[in-house]
């Protein structure tokens, strides 16, 4: 595909959000790039700052202003403009932004990087005061008034923000009771030992977690505020904040604004998400979609979803959408090995390649869990031929640069197993796991591998295998 | 809070209290055979003469004491220099010891009293406050509240805190007479260990040591479960305990010149100072091996060890003032500043101080060649001035003073000529470096927060960069606190080390070097 040429004079790049893949974009178009013009719009904040540290703020480990990954200079020196307003609706006939304030914005090209917002299933009492999701800077700062001096919190949702919400009520020492719909903690994503062993650190932590637990209703104590939550099981818990974490969704309500009852208008295809195709093009010419607003009309790879809500997808959507705007010859969006990583409480989890939930008949999984039940390891593998698949870890800190060539390179299981202590990223010092490993998988497979033993020399250098 | 814990809390502020009044109480009188014991032979005559005034009479507090002192010895000295009779003035410090001397006070016939119910008291709040910390909690990251709180993040109580240890450390450097109290107070001590009466720095020495320690155990508290942090903790305590406390007084009782074994030139500037040169000369085969010893440390030690290690092997595992930042420093250590600015007044600032070393160390030892003959003057004025601004103001008032203002590596980041030399060293010959783990990297912010160093770790993460800074001192807490497995601190082949232009893994439609 022949995109526009890198020597583009006066064009306006505006990109809607400063998240994370709205502001890689930004970046590398100006790497490349030093004569486009860059605005980035975001209503939220001033400057870019890091969603995923939100928690920190809340509990007193950092300020907002050490989530900004840059320094408020940077953003001048890089002549990209940042412009604090949010956009109202979107012209794209007149390629016009208009904003709340019904101030307005020319584009030449539009990059639409929205993120997404908290989703609310229409449960009775849902916007009673007290009641909220967690996605922006505003929810914090809501969630900061919502909790000030209570003494009883429940959380709904066992995802990842809804362990975060607890944890945040936790440190404020508010007490929480976190509802879970499943039987175990996230098991739509993890296998179930992996679940049962976050499961019991939740308790570990004083959590009051209900398991196979359904939010019914929302209690108002008369002046419109929570007073409790009622189960589908009928019991009441009474609180004063509810946190809602049922998962989020594409951040578009505003785009087809004003736009629908005018049949002559453009509009933009919208399902769930912004509809892209693998170069992140929108049904109409110079509209872009990127990030967590975006859903691609084909998922990117087979075990890829069309919406792809993490930080790390934000961030290579954002990379390969400068590449395409900066470049003669526009590539499709390929996304490697998978990998995310996420931290429950204490325990660090970081997972490399693909481990479903629940394992198919053709692949086999191997599964080793520390004697202390705080660290885990899950290696998925394909029956037919050994080859790893992928990887789940827990309390322990892997290389992403060795399980990425593993699963691309299709490295078999007992290779992996015999040499996982070159893929130990665990801080000096730390108690070794892998003779552990190679005992359970010796006993399960009747192998009878042995630890390779290091020098006293490379020891004492600390030399990596 | 624990009850315990509040208890030890009030303990501890009752001792700090009582120890901060003390050099108030207590009443002073001078007499002739107490000047004819302190002074030296050739000031004796007329320091006799410039004192008589003040024989048998009674001060009731230090500082009418020191007042009435200063009053007549500079009286003499201001004579003398009006009439530019140089030779004559004196310019010793006679304030400190005779104002011990002339202490009648209660501490000095009871030190150990005095010494329980401050130092000690202090001592066991502290402890009785550490170690119900945590108890009963998971392994994990112990920041909860860091910046609600008015200690840790430059609130009132930081604020006094930083006051009082710069004031604290402005007369312990430069009026040591009004110490005198807290001094006799650990003469029992100092007698006991190396057989001499106590002076300022032994004092210092006593106090400093117990931070460390109490202060260490707190870092096993909160750090609980990573076993860096408790190997690395319990090695600056041993350090300090061992070799910056313990040996040197005890080489004192053996008539061998005091010596830190571990204290490396020009951290330690007056390594080739004249008089200590001739100290370790005049002590036989041990004094020869100070000598080589520390030799041997700046030219081979150095370069090997952080070759193989890192500058951490010496800063955060070894050294006295890594050794009080990492402990009773940690509280503070997400105060440093980590802007793009702080990083060039930094370089700056240290390579600076490296270069005044050298070169004071430099005419220090012609001048010791020429024998004395041409550079004196200067030797001598780059002593003071040195002495004044880098050893006292800079690593002293400004290195610990500012840790609740600035953070706790203020002086190691800023100042140290020995933390510059091994900077160095790791930047361009080393095998140590923090690993950045692929893409895993989410930009929170809390490597960067909690580096002392001011290092702006997040820069380098986010983009898959390793971390290679001279500034580092491997103290791993930047690895500890990062919520994704992100960062290790390792020693493993140059080749790879530094990435100038990293290409974060997990993109297959391009490669995008940051
Ligand atoms: C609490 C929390 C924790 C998370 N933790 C992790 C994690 O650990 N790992 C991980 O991979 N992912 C995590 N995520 C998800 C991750 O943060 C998101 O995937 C990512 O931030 C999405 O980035 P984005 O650039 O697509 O959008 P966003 O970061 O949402 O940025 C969109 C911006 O656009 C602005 N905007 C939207 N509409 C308008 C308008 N009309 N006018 C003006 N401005 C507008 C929004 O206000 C927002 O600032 C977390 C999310 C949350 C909420
Ligand atoms: S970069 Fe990390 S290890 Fe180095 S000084 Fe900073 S926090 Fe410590
Ligand atoms: S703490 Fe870890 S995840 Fe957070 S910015 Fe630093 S390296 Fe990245």
């Amino acid at each position: 595909m022949i995109g526009p040429s890198t020597n583009s004079t006066d064009r306006h790049v505006v990109i809607i959000g400063n998240g994370i893949s709205g502001v890689t974009c930004a970046r590398n178009i100006r790497k490349k790039d030093f004569q486009t013009r860059i605005t980035i719009i975001s209503g939220e904040t001033a400057h870019f700052f890091s969603r995923t540290a939100l928690m920190y703020i809340y509990m007193g480990h950092m300020k907002y202003e050490h989530t900004k990954p840059y320094e408020d200079w940077f953003w001048e020196k890089n002549r990209i403009e940042l412009k604090q307003a949010w956009v109202d609706r979107v012209d794209f006939e007149e390629k016009n932004l208009i904003f709340s304030d019904k101030s307005q914005m020319q584009y030449d090209v539009l990059v639409l990087a929205t993120g997404s917002k908290p989703n609310k299933y229409g449960w009775k009492g849902q916007e009673l005061n007290g009641v909220q999701g967690l996605y922006s800077m505003q929810d914090l700062e809501l969630m900061e008034k919502n909790t000030h001096e209570i003494q009883k919190a429940v959380v709904v949702g066992g995802g990842l923000i809804g362990i975060e919400m607890a944890e945040m009520l936790m440190s404020r020492d508010i007490p929480v009771t976190f509802l879970v719909r499943e039987k175990n903690f996230w098991d739509n994503i993890l296998p179930v030992e992996e679940s049962k062993l976050i499961n019991r650190h939740i308790l570990e932590h004083h959590i009051d977690l209900r398991l196979e637990t359904e939010l019914e209703e929302i209690i108002d104590d008369g002046n419109g505020k929570v007073k409790a939550v009622k189960t589908k099981s009928g019991e009441v818990i009474s609180c004063e904040f509810v946190g809602l974490t049922v998962g989020v969704s594409p951040n578009i309500d505003f785009l087809n604004k004003g736009n629908e009852s005018n049949s002559e208008k453009p509009t933009l295809e919208l399902s769930r998400g912004i509809l892209i195709d693998a170069y992140f093009k929108t049904n109409i010419p110079d509209v872009y979609a990127i990030g967590d607003c975006a859903e691609f009309k084909n998922a990117p790879a087979p075990d890829r979803k069309s919406i792809e809500q993490v930080w790390y997808t934000g961030r290579m959507h954002g990379e390969t959408l400068a590449h395409n705007l900066t470049s003669r010859k526009s590539v499709s969006y390929k996304p490697g090995i998978w990998f995310n990583s996420a931290k429950f409480l204490d325990i660090e989890y970081q997972t490399y390649g693909f481990v479903p939930a629940n394992i198919g008949d053709n692949e086999d999984s191997f599964y080793w869990e520390a004697s202390n039940g705080k660290a885990c390891l899950r290696l998925f593998f394909s029956k037919s031929d050994q080859k790893l698949l992928g990887i789940n870890a827990f309390g322990w800190r892997l290389r992403h640069e060795y399980f990425d060539k593993a699963i691309s390179k299709g490295y078999s299981l007992e290779k992996v197993i015999s040499e996982i202590d070159k893929a130990n990223f665990n801080p000096e010092f730390y108690k070794p796991f892998h003779e552990e490993v190679l005992k359970k998988y010796n006993m399960e497979f009747g192998k009878t591998l042995k630890l390779q033993k290091q020098s006293f020399f490379k020891k004492l250098i600390g030399s990596r295998a | 809070m624990n009850i315990i814990l509040r208890i030890g809390l009030i303990l501890f502020v009752l001792g700090l209290a009582i120890f901060s009044v003390l050099p108030f109480i207590g009443s002073y009188q001078l007499e002739q055979e107490m000047v004819e014991n302190e002074v030296k032979d050739i000031h004796l005559d007329a320091m006799v003469e410039v004192l008589r005034p003040m024989y048998g009479q009674y001060y009731e507090s230090n500082f009418a004491f020191i007042s009435d002192f200063n009053e007549n010895f500079d009286n003499y000295n201001e004579k003398l220099k009006a009439n530019e009779d140089w030779d004559k003035v004196i310019w010793d410090d006679y304030a400190y010891p005779l104002t011990k001397a002339a202490s009648t006070g209660p501490v000095s016939q009871n030190p150990y009293f005095y010494l329980a119910i401050t130092v000690c008291l202090g001592v066991l709040g502290g402890l009785m406050y550490i170690f119900p910390l945590h108890r009963n909690e998971p392994e994990g990251i112990k920041n909860d509240g860091i910046y609600f709180s008015s200690m840790k993040a430059r609130g009132l109580l930081g604020i006094i805190t930083g006051t009082w240890l710069i004031v604290f450390y402005i007369i312990l450097y430069w009026f040591p007479a009004y110490l005198t109290n807290l001094i006799l107070m650990v003469d029992p001590l100092s007698i006991a260990l190396s057989g001499n009466p106590a002076s300022q720095w032994f004092l210092y020495g006593f106090i400093y040591t117990l931070a460390i320690v109490v202060m260490g155990i707190r870092m096993f508290r909160k750090y609980k479960g990573n076993a860096y942090q408790t190997i690395r903790t319990a090695s600056v305590m041993f350090f300090q305990l061992a070799f910056a406390f313990l040996l040197p007084e005890i080489l004192v009782l053996l008539n061998m010149p005091w010596h830190d074994f571990k204290n490396i030139w020009p951290l330690d500037y007056s390594f080739f100072y004249d008089y200590r040169i001739d100290g370790m000369l005049s002590s036989g085969a041990l004094g020869m091996f100070m000598l080589v010893w520390g030799i041997i440390l700046i030219v081979l030690g150095v370069p090997i060890f952080t070759y193989f290690y890192g500058k951490r092997w010496y800063c955060s595992w070894v050294c006295g003032c890594g050794g009080l930042a990492e402990t009773l420093g940690d509280p503070y250590r997400q105060l440093s500043d980590k802007s793009l600015k702080s990083w060039q007044i930094e370089r700056y600032m240290i390579h600076g101080v490296l270069v005044f070393a050298v070169l004071m160390t430099a005419v220090t030892i012609a001048n010791y060649f020429s024998g004395f003959a041409i550079l004196g003057n200067a030797t001598d004025q780059l002593h003071s001035v040195y002495g004044f601004l880098i050893g006292s103001a800079f690593a002293g008032v400004i290195g610990t003073g500012f840790y609740p203002l600035m953070g706790n590596r203020v002086w190691c980041r800023f100042g140290c000529p020995l933390a510059a030399y091994l900077g160095l060293v790791q930047r361009f010959k080393s095998r140590f470096r923090i690993t950045t783990n692929g893409g895993q990297c989410i930009s929170c912010g809390n490597c960067s927060t909690y580096c002392e160093m001011g290092i702006d770790v997040r820069w380098y993460a986010q983009r898959g960069q390793n971390i290679v800074r001279s500034s580092c001192v491997g103290c791993g807490v930047c690895s500890a606190v990062c919520p994704r497995g992100v960062l290790k601190l390792e020693n493993a082949d140059e080749e790879g080390r530094i990435n100038e232009m990293p290409i974060i893994i997990g993109n297959k439609s391009i490669t995008v070097k940051s």
